[in-house]
């Protein structure tokens, strides 16, 4: 198999004035062809980062990103990125935001009429497959947020992406409206066999959807581990209640606490509580 | 286009509203029930939102019932003030004294030509500050460069007092209609600038950055994207630097003319024609209103989506 992204030693570092943050340290990470990986972590340990420095939208400060074998330099039609929100443009219906590469020279430098026909084609498909087929005409605004996420998703697929980048997609939607996106994504994904890198913070999603899951650390931000999900590639909710789910939901969870140096606080708190009931408060009332 | 009034005000604020009207996706859940169709509906409750209601809602009649008494309210105030005869005539003329003056106006004192030069003079000299702040505006709210060059320099020029340019712009332009447009784009030009490049700043970064994952170039960007997503704003924009370009009109025909309606105010102080005082000051305002209600107009005509609820 051959990876769709490698990247080698990569680093990230964030300065303003005198202050350095590293967040990607000394990352390496290979992701095959037609792989779905999700990237999990604390807050702060740069999975978001790392999504945006693959999509070519952050610089990286040393090491090398490949995506399909060519170095990333700035962003590309070849990788594309659905955000959490506020990516759609309102002054376009839903047909027209899925053609939005359409209007854009990138992906019009040889067009014949075929092209066009078969454009037009393919944004009837993605309409289809994504059930937008009856909001065709309206404008985001007027949609719930899981069809817009559906519109922006639709709209990163229409120019064939090799890749497909997505940052909390469904972070904003309800659990219920979440549950069929996923599917939908999964099947997707199959369809347009695209590589699939998905960012989240929550656990649940990133085992159901990923074929491995990347748990990242803060401070500074890196891979930490790294699980293959052992379940069948075709995924169904009821596999959420199998104990292989919920032993691997419970490992990474065990460790996401771990690295995230949330422990420390809570013991932070504990002691600043018991000064306060143990020492201060008695001796405040014996005055 | 009813309740286009309502979904002006507040568009910024509103989510969009729930649609579950799609045909299922093959992996969806399962579909709404449509067991509403034969519901009987139990005896509805008319309750009356009480008016004082935080953010509350009120109905179309209500909202011009309202708006009409707080318009009448100081007409009605200015007419029993004028009827108890208290106030001389010099301070405060009845407003059937000021109606009488407009008529005489029109009939005898050319009020058309006054309203006609006094439009040109302040239209020309804010479409001059809009044609040349628009691409300033694009420019500094796209680019860190020339917003670090320029939005400095504008922010000192703006708190300059139009007013003080005045003795400058007769040295420097003359007295022709030349001075009186200069006045009027110096008041409203530096502002203009400013709110036009935030304007353009507001484009949300998430929009700029998939077109860029998508391939765009950067004028592709700018020209697809950072425009069109700013456009409404600009237009709000180019709607508010109208009013102010009219309230720097009696400033800008203090410079020697002899037509206009700020001339006739200034004029018409000079002979103590109090009721033409206050005529000059509501045609002002009510010329200045037609322009507001134009611009929305256009807002609504030029940006559907804007309005558009399902």
């Amino acid at each position: 198999m051959t990876s769709a992204i490698e990247c080698r030693g990569v680093w990230k570092i964030f300065e303003s004035g005198s202050s350095r943050t590293i967040a990607l340290q000394d990352l390496t990470l290979a992701v095959a062809e037609g792989e779905f990986v999700t990237l999990v972590g604390a807050s702060g340990c740069g999975k978001s980062t790392l999504l945006r420095t693959l999509a070519g939208l952050e610089p990286h400060s040393a090491g090398e990103i490949e995506a399909g074998g060519a170095p990333v330099a700035g962003p590309g039609a070849d990788r594309a990125m659905v955000f959490q929100n506020y990516s759609l443009y309102p002054w376009l219906t839903v047909i027209q935001n899925i053609k939005f590469t359409r209007e854009l020279a990138a992906h019009t430098r040889d067009r014949t009429s075929a092209d066009v026909e078969a454009a037009s084609g393919r944004a009837d498909a993605l309409l289809r497959v994504m059930g937008l087929a009856a909001v065709a005409g309206a404008y985001p605004n007027q949609l719930s947020g899981g069809m817009q996420q559906r519109v922006a998703i639709a709209r990163a697929l229409m120019s064939r992406p090799r890749i497909l980048l997505m940052d909390e997609p469904f972070g904003a939607l309800d659990a219920q409206t979440r549950e069929v996106m996923h599917d939908l994504i999964l099947h997707v994904s199959e369809l347009e066999h695209c590589t699939v890198v998905f960012v989240t913070h929550d656990v649940e999603e990133a085992i159901y959807l990923g074929r491995r899951v990347v748990l990242m650390a803060p401070r500074p931000g890196r891979i930490d581990s790294l699980y293959d999900v052992p379940l069948p590639a075709r995924r169904t909710q009821d596999m959420k209640h199998t104990p292989a789910f919920l032993e691997l939901r419970a490992r990474i969870l065990g460790k996401i606490r771990e690295t995230s140096g949330l422990k420390t606080d809570l013991e932070l708190l504990q002691k600043l509580s018991r000064r306060a009931s143990d020492a201060e408060l008695p001796s405040a009332f014996n005055h | 286009m009813t309740g286009s009034r309502v979904t002006l005000l507040s568009r910024q604020t509103s989510t969009p509203a729930e649609t579950a009207v799609v045909p299922a996706a093959p992996p969806a859940g399962p579909a709404p029930a449509a067991a509403t169709a034969h519901l009987e509906l139990p005896a509805v409750r008319r309750k009356i939102p009480s008016m004082w209601a935080l953010r509350g809602w009120m109905s179309q009649r209500q909202y011009w019932l309202l708006a009409l008494t707080g318009l009448a309210l100081p007409l009605i105030a200015w007419f029993a003030l004028a009827r108890l005869g208290t106030v001389s005539k010099v301070f405060l003329p009845g407003p059937l004294d000021v109606v009488r003056r407009v008529g005489y106006w029109f009939n005898n004192d050319d009020l058309t030509g006054d309203i006609r030069i006094s439009v040109y003079r302040v239209v020309a000299g804010w479409a001059l500050s809009a044609l040349i702040a628009m691409p300033l505006g694009l420019l500094i709210g796209t680019y860190r460069a020339v917003q670090a060059l320029l939005e400095p320099l504008t922010d000192f020029v703006r708190y300059m007092p139009a007013v003080a340019f005045i003795p400058l712009v007769m040295l420097w332009i003359g007295i022709d209609e030349g001075a009186k447009i200069a006045i009027i784009f110096i008041g409203t030009f530096f502002q203009m600038v400013l709110m036009m490049a935030e304007d353009v700043r507001r484009v949300p970064m998430a929009q700029i950055e998939a077109a860029q994952t998508m391939g765009a170039t950067r004028l592709e960007v700018i020209e697809k994207v950072i425009i069109p997503s700013a456009k409404p704003a600009l237009l709000d924009t180019l709607r508010i630097t109208m009013g102010w370009a009219w309230t720097y009109l009696v400033v800008a025909e203090l410079v020697a003319a002899n037509s206009g309606l700020g001339y006739a105010i200034i004029k018409a102080q000079r002979f103590l024609q109090t009721d033409k005082i206050f005529a000059g000051i509501i045609l002002i305002g009510l010329i200045g209103l037609a322009f507001d209600q134009f611009f929305r107009l256009i807002h609504r005509l030029a940006f559907p989506w804007l309005y558009a609820r399902s």
